[in-house]
């Protein structure tokens, strides 16, 4: 007898609360990549993160929707496709803000903080006008809601599992790009040094476009497998934001693996206490052990030696 | 000892006033409509509303953008259609409704704005809005200042009673007690888990249904809150697993609502096999669009309106409702309380013969309405409803099913005592 509980039952839970925690993990890191990657390669305070995946979320709606009305035989892995053409509307929809708005603004980072601040509420408003002011429903494959049972205590939430390999998918695809192809190559040389990236022949432009749209299309990901998780309204956006910039400045902005780290450093510290206190306590702590730690270390946990 | 006249005088403002009661089912036998004519401007207006000889001005205040525009919208709507069927009918006194709609943007300083601008720029002779009791709170000094008449639709944490406003939705006593009674006897329910959403309704609640759970013996083996907009539900998932409460009694609101059923599904607590049962009073039919029928079928809700209610009133209701604002629309339980504002409105207006405030305050106590789609509602002294509290089943298709209904109509008890 562990306190009140049985072995049995203290070590299933202990079971349950890992997965818990990794399946937080995944979260926190699939919503903080696209933000990591503009930040931390173009120093773009994007405030409108929220919304890049909200509307990754409304195009899994549309999915579901379309497909459950004209082609119901393909319901079952519809999710694959709608993640697809989340990535693609995010993206161009990142493509567009960049040349619209972000460009004029790479040296005022305080007014792309404004701008993309508005930006978000404009999108919040558009999706309200569009979808309606209240939350939509998003109708899953059965398969993707149910669980696996090990043993009678322990279940692990198909959904979880997903979220998780799509996360280590993602990661890896970014990692892959960012260290190996040339894309990943002019990314850096532009954040080591832009002029010089310039003069030998990068088209810096275009790099800073796919950078931000990619980073948008990302979140468009992340936004369609939240589907599973959350809800989908037009404000439901603005449920990720924090923690997704908690997590970013925690791990040190322009470091990928910094923000691997942090997710998981702050998941599991807060699904641990989630697990021992009340939800709240649990929040209160895990933000004051952020800010404590970030007072001691303001640059994160991780950080690049730039040449600016 | 010497009788104190202050309570001689209110037996007799009491006795008229039941008098006056009795005689309003004589007025509507009469079924006439009531003529502008009959009813001079300058008598049934005194303080300077706007009020003129063929119309009069009326406020709709609620959040159309924002967080909040997801739970209000149902409000504006059912307002707008009380309004519409009450000027086919003529009027209040013979006048159009003419309503001037304010957006309070889901925060609470634009409410008290806009509250201000409606009783002191447009004289509103009668305010439909808030959902919120923070905008509630924020609006109440405006129109205690301002004299100004606030009919708030939203079932509410209670401990609140103000002269200048009618709460048309339940006070957490008449949401809560009927329902633990009823899970207590029907389900045989011993052991709850209670959790919610971190804020002042879920907090009260939750205070009154523990109160009520321990006077009745029984046990609350945990209480827990989370932030609002918190979307990881896991770990408390966890905890009841191992707690193996027989109610899980949530209290959680907004986008949390649809993390916290969609991680409960898949963390393979099925409610429908109520092991344990689910019982909520936060979860309307129009929670249920965003949440998914699938992900919630089998919970019980305290409410006191579902839209499958079967009445002749509420299929009328329900008709009309899908005729002017579709037919894939749901209605709550707060949309049908805000359906019921303009027509106690109205029925106060009527029985004072005035638009006054202050006379539709003294004249609404005792005002019923047989036609309210819930049934029978009727104004108490303490300007809350007597409802019925009813417990429904949730279906596969976003419907509740009415289970249980108390049979007598449940008193409003803003204040009450033992369970502060």
């Amino acid at each position: 007898m562990i306190g009140d509980y049985t072995f049995g039952e203290f070590t299933s839970i202990l079971a349950m609360q890992g997965f818990a925690g990794l399946s937080l993990f995944s979260v926190f890191v699939l919503m903080a990549l696209g933000l990591a990657i503009i930040f931390g390669q173009m120093g773009v305070i994007n405030m409108a993160h929220g919304e890049f995946m909200i509307l990754g979320a409304y195009v899994t709606y549309l999915c579901s929707h379309l497909v459950t009305t004209y082609v119901p035989v393909l319901f079952p892995v519809y999710f694959f496709a709608a993640m697809v053409l989340a990535f693609c509307a995010s993206f161009s929809l990142g493509v567009l803000v960049e040349w619209a708005l972000i460009r004029h603004l790479y040296r005022r980072p305080l007014d792309t903080l404004l701008a993309t601040w508005g930006l978000s509420l404009i999108l919040q408003q558009v999706y309200r006008s569009v979808f309606g002011a209240r939350e939509v429903g998003v109708t899953l494959p059965d398969w993707m809601m149910g669980s696996v049972a090990l043993t009678d205590m322990i279940e692990i939430p198909i959904n979880g599992l997903f979220v998780m390999g799509l996360t280590i998918l993602i990661a890896f695809g970014v990692y892959l790009m960012m260290a190996r192809s040339t894309f990943g190559k002019q990314v850096r040389a532009v954040l080591q040094n832009r002029v010089m990236a310039g003069a030998v022949g990068i088209n810096t432009k275009r790099v800073d476009r796919l950078t931000f749209g990619l980073g948008c299309g990302i979140a468009g990901i992340a936004g369609a497998a939240f589907t599973m998780i959350g809800s989908t309204g037009p404000t439901a956006g603005q449920l990720y934001i924090v923690d997704t910039f908690l997590v970013v400045v925690f791990g040190g902005a322009g470091s990928l693996i910094g923000t691997i780290a942090s997710a998981f450093t702050i998941s599991q510290a807060q699904s641990t206490m989630e697990f021992f206190m009340s939800g709240s306590m649990a929040k209160v702590l895990t933000l004051l052990t952020v800010v404590g730690i970030l007072m001691l270390r303001p640059q994160g946990l991780f950080t690049l030696n730039i040449r600016r | 000892m010497k009788e104190d006249p202050s309570k001689n005088l209110m037996s007799v403002t009491r006795r008229s006033l039941l008098a006056g009661i009795a005689a309003i089912p004589l007025l509507s036998i009469t079924g006439m409509p009531l003529l502008a004519a009959d009813y001079p401007t300058a008598t049934v207006n005194t303080t300077g509303l706007a009020v003129t000889d063929d119309t009069v001005k009326v406020g709709i205040l609620h959040s159309v953008t924002g967080t909040m525009a997801i739970s209000e919208t149902g409000s504006v709507q059912a307002e707008k259609l009380a309004i519409e069927q009450i000027n086919a009918m003529g009027g209040v006194l013979g006048r159009k409704i003419e309503f001037i709609q304010e957006d309070g943007a889901s925060d609470w300083p634009t409410f008290a704005e806009k509250a201000k601008k409606l009783l002191v720029q447009d004289k509103a002779a009668a305010v439909f809005g808030c959902w919120t009791s923070a905008s509630r709170k924020a609006v109440l000094p405006v129109f205690e200042q301002y004299n100004g008449m606030l009919y708030y639709p939203t079932f509410y944490e209670g401990l609140e009673e103000s002269p200048n406003v009618i709460y048309t939705g339940q006070e957490a006593t008449q949401q809560i007690l009927a329902g633990i009674d009823w899970v207590v006897k029907e389900k045989g329910a011993k052991s709850f888990y209670l959790l919610g959403s971190d804020y002042i309704w879920p907090r009260t609640s939750n205070k009154i249904a523990r109160k009520h759970i321990e006077k009745l013996g029984l046990e609350v083996v945990g209480e827990e809150y989370y932030p609002l907009g918190h979307t990881q539900f896991n770990s408390v998932i966890n905890k009841i697993k191992l707690k193996k409460p027989d109610v899980i009694y949530a209290i959680v609101v907004g986008g949390s609502n649809v993390a916290f059923y969609k991680q409960l599904k898949a963390a393979g607590i099925d409610l429908a096999k109520e092991k344990p049962l689910l019982l909520t009073i936060s979860v309307t039919e129009d929670e249920i669009l965003g949440i998914g029928g699938e992900n919630m079928a089998g919970a019980y809700a305290m409410m006191k309106y579902f839209q499958s209610l079967d009445n002749d009133n509420n299929k009328a209701f329900v008709e009309a409702f899908k005729k002017m604002w579709g037919d894939d629309i749901v209605i709550g339980d707060v949309t049908q309380a805000a359906y019921l504002g303009p027509w106690l409105w109205k029925a106060a207006v009527e029985k004072a013969g005035s638009f006054d405030i202050d006379k539709i305050k003294a004249a609404s106590p005792g005002i019923e309405l047989t036609t309210a789609p819930e049934g029978y509602v009727k104004i108490h002294e303490n300007h809350h409803l007597w409802s019925k509290a009813r417990v429904g089943h949730a279906q596969l298709d976003g419907q509740y099913k009415v289970v249980y209904e108390t049979s007598e109509l449940m008193e409003p008890d803003p204040f009450p005592e033992g369970y502060q």
